[in-house]
């Protein structure tokens, strides 16, 4: 199976704080990659690395085979085309309606006809449900709304690779329905690559083609699914099954208890 | 607010400031619209300048007709050479004309008095650039103090 | 020791944030101005500019006001009240127009422009832009710095015209300087190119100067709500003495030679 982005023996680090240390992983085209881990170890900075935010400290990302730390902005620019990113916030633009949101990347990119871009837009706002929101301000929507207003912005351009960043999170049980319903339907319809960056375990196992779990900088467990759920590492159960305590422990590293609180007796 | 309102609105908040600089230009400055600008340089040598300055203004019976451009001393003779820059439109003045530095009021601005002479010529024309010969210098307080004190003790 | 790595440290820091200053404003300037961002430019003079009118307008006149009542009573004992026009024209034309319009849009719309984008990088917008292999310098910096760069010298030519009137209020129909006088003396003392093109250019220079600390500061800011308030701040204590300081050298530069 042929891979769209590879990463390969990726080392990070921000500040003096070390984020990855050698990871390698990819992407299968036309499938959906989950990436999981515990909250704050940089899940997103893994997106912000393969869409050439970030530069890596040594490793490499290919996208279709082009190394992305390597290319110049002009490149890096022409190839984001191809990608897109669904923020975790939405990050729609504030000051334009959700139309002119879902409309921009198509002005800006593409040479089309206002009466074409409208056919084009409503198209992909009829696809997540919001053709009725069109003339409403990105301030008016709900937080689910506003993800699935994104999305459509996300889609404008149909791009081969599409990355979601933390899509469920905050969300109430009907618009996570929504959300994994809507991802799945588009990497089928659009035959998409997706990658989701998540936390919440039982809706990604339920689109995920691969997934890769991320901990303590490196990549803990990876496989399909089934292989996940039956993985040998308890720290791949602990974060499957939500245990409080496990090899990540409960307790943020302090000294212990009764030694502190006696301190000043 | 959609874009056509923004539109008009800045539209106007333009017209405003291009409004507000025409009553700068006009009724401040008083460009006028006739006076295209131009200008031509006539050059006086002084005894003395007294205060006067830079853009200090030439007048001819109390009408501005220019302004003082440059100020420098002669190489030859070290004598004040003062620079005139004279509307375009007053370029028929007597080679017999006259300048001198006077003051606006007891302690006001000194400013380049010119007193246009008889015309003898047709050709007579003072010419861009050419000197007027006769010049009265400014007065100077100190020298006025001193010459009345000297004509006191004379008495 | 500790005391000169500090110093180090922060000249370091120092010169990369003007590093960075510097790249913004490249990036945001050399970006073709494309005409996609003419609509955008409108947009953002209607937020700098347009709103910032009616505070422009009612200083403009209370500081023309001002300045006639107070140059009126000192100058009375001089009997040379016929001065008051040009008195209050040329510090308008001069100074306080270009300054005051400088500090009161640093407040008004420099501090907006910081928040707007500092929030627009907390949720993401700039990143988002980046994603989607647009330049938020272009997108986001370029129409606001254009914006306030043409905005403001309207402002400041608006600011001396309301306070000229405002000092004729009260100097002429209020103390009773003939009306005559007050124009006519201020039309002799006035000059087009050296007074007013002057303040414009130092206008023009204090519009270039804020606006660029106020898109920097939310360009550069740390995206928290802390950062956010901080880069504000910074924004309006970092032109207000920029203007000032600018205010000297150009007063120097343009009137104090001759």
């Amino acid at each position: 199976m042929e891979d769209l982005v590879s990463v390969d023996n990726l080392t990070f680090s921000r500040g003096d704080r070390l984020i990855y240390q050698d990871i390698s992983l990819r992407l299968r085209k036309g499938k959906t990659t989950a990436i999981m881990g515990p909250s704050g170890i940089g899940k997103t900075t893994l997106l912000k690395l393969i869409g050439g935010q970030l530069r890596p400290d040594s490793g490499d990302i290919r996208f279709k085979g082009e190394s992305i730390p390597g290319m110049g902005r002009k490149r890096l620019f022409e190839v984001r085309r191809q990608m897109s990113m669904l923020f975790q916030s939405g990050a729609l633009f504030t000051d334009i309606s959700v139309f002119d949101n879902v409309a921009y990347p198509l002005r800006e990119h593409t040479n089309l006809s206002e009466q074409l871009i409208r056919l084009l837009v409503l198209m992909k706002l009829q696809a997540v449900g919001l053709r009725g929101a069109a003339a409403m301000m990105p301030s008016e929507l709900s937080g689910g709304m506003a993800r699935r207003a994104a999305l459509a912005r996300a889609i404008a351009l149909d791009p081969e690779l599409i990355m979601y960043d933390e899509p469920f999170a905050g969300q109430d049980p009907i618009s996570m329905g929504v959300l994994v319903k809507l991802i799945k339907e588009l990497n089928d319809a659009l035959s998409l690559t997706s990658v989701v960056v998540t936390h919440d375990v039982t809706e990604v196992m339920s689109i995920a083609d691969y997934v890769y779990i991320l901990a303590d900088k490196q990549i803990i467990g990876e496989g399909t699914p089934e292989q996940i759920r039956s993985h040998q590492s308890p720290l791949v159960q602990q974060f499957l099954l939500g245990r409080a305590d496990g090899p990540v422990p409960f307790h943020y590293p302090a000294e212990n208890i009764a030694q502190q609180l006696l301190e000043n007796y | 607010m959609n874009s056509r309102k923004i539109e008009v609105l800045v539209g106007l908040f333009v017209a405003l400031a291009a409004a507000a600089l025409i009553m700068l230009a006009l009724k401040v400055a008083d460009r006028g619209l006739s006076g295209n600008g131009e200008t031509y340089i006539l050059k006086a040598k002084f005894d003395n300048i007294g205060g006067l300055k830079v853009r200090s203004p030439v007048k001819v019976g109390g009408v501005v007709i220019g302004r003082v451009g440059n100020i420098s001393l002669d190489d030859d003779d070290f004598t004040p050479v003062v620079t005139l820059i004279i509307g375009k439109e007053f370029d028929k003045f007597p080679q017999t004309s006259s300048v001198s530095i006077l003051t606006s009021g007891l302690l006001g601005e000194q400013y380049v008095g010119l007193q246009p002479g008889f015309m003898l010529d047709e050709n007579d024309v003072l010419k861009p650039g050419q000197y007027i010969e006769d010049t009265k210098s400014a007065l100077v307080l100190e020298d006025l103090i001193g010459q009345f004190l000297f004509s006191r003790n004379n008495d | 020791m500790e005391w000169f790595a500090r110093l180090g440290r922060s000249t370091l820091q120092g010169l990369a944030g003007l590093g960075r200053a510097a790249y913004l404003l490249v990036g945001a300037l050399v970006a073709r101005p494309q005409l996609k961002n003419i609509p955008l430019t409108i947009r953002q003079m209607y937020v700098v500019g347009v709103q910032s009118l009616l505070i422009i307008i009612v200083s403009g006149a209370f500081i023309g006001m001002v300045l006639a009542l107070q140059a009126y009573t000192v100058l009375v004992d001089y009997g040379a009240e016929e001065s008051l026009g040009p008195m209050v024209a040329l510090s308008l034309l001069r100074e306080l127009g270009p300054v005051v319009t400088a500090l009161l849009f640093a407040g008004r719309a420099g501090s907006a422009l910081t928040a707007e984008i500092g929030l627009m990088k907390a949720t993401e917008q700039l990143s988002s832009l980046e994603m989607m292999a647009v330049d938020p310098l272009r997108r986001i910096i370029a129409p606001r710095l254009w914006a306030g760069v043409i905005s403001m010298p309207m402002l400041a030519i608006i600011f001396s015209a309301v306070g000229i009137l405002g000092g004729q209020v009260v100097g002429v129909d209020w103390l009773g300087v003939d009306s005559g006088s007050y124009w006519s003396v201020m039309q002799a003392a006035v000059e087009f190119d050296e007074d007013i093109m002057n303040g414009v250019i130092k206008s023009l220079v204090f519009a270039f100067v804020v606006t660029w600390i106020a898109v920097f500061r939310g360009y550069d800011s740390v995206p928290t709500s802390e950062g956010i308030s901080q880069a504000t701040t910074q924004t309006v204590v970092y032109s207000s003495l920029a203007v000032l300081g600018l205010d000297f050298v150009l007063t120097a530069l343009m009137f104090g030679t001759h």
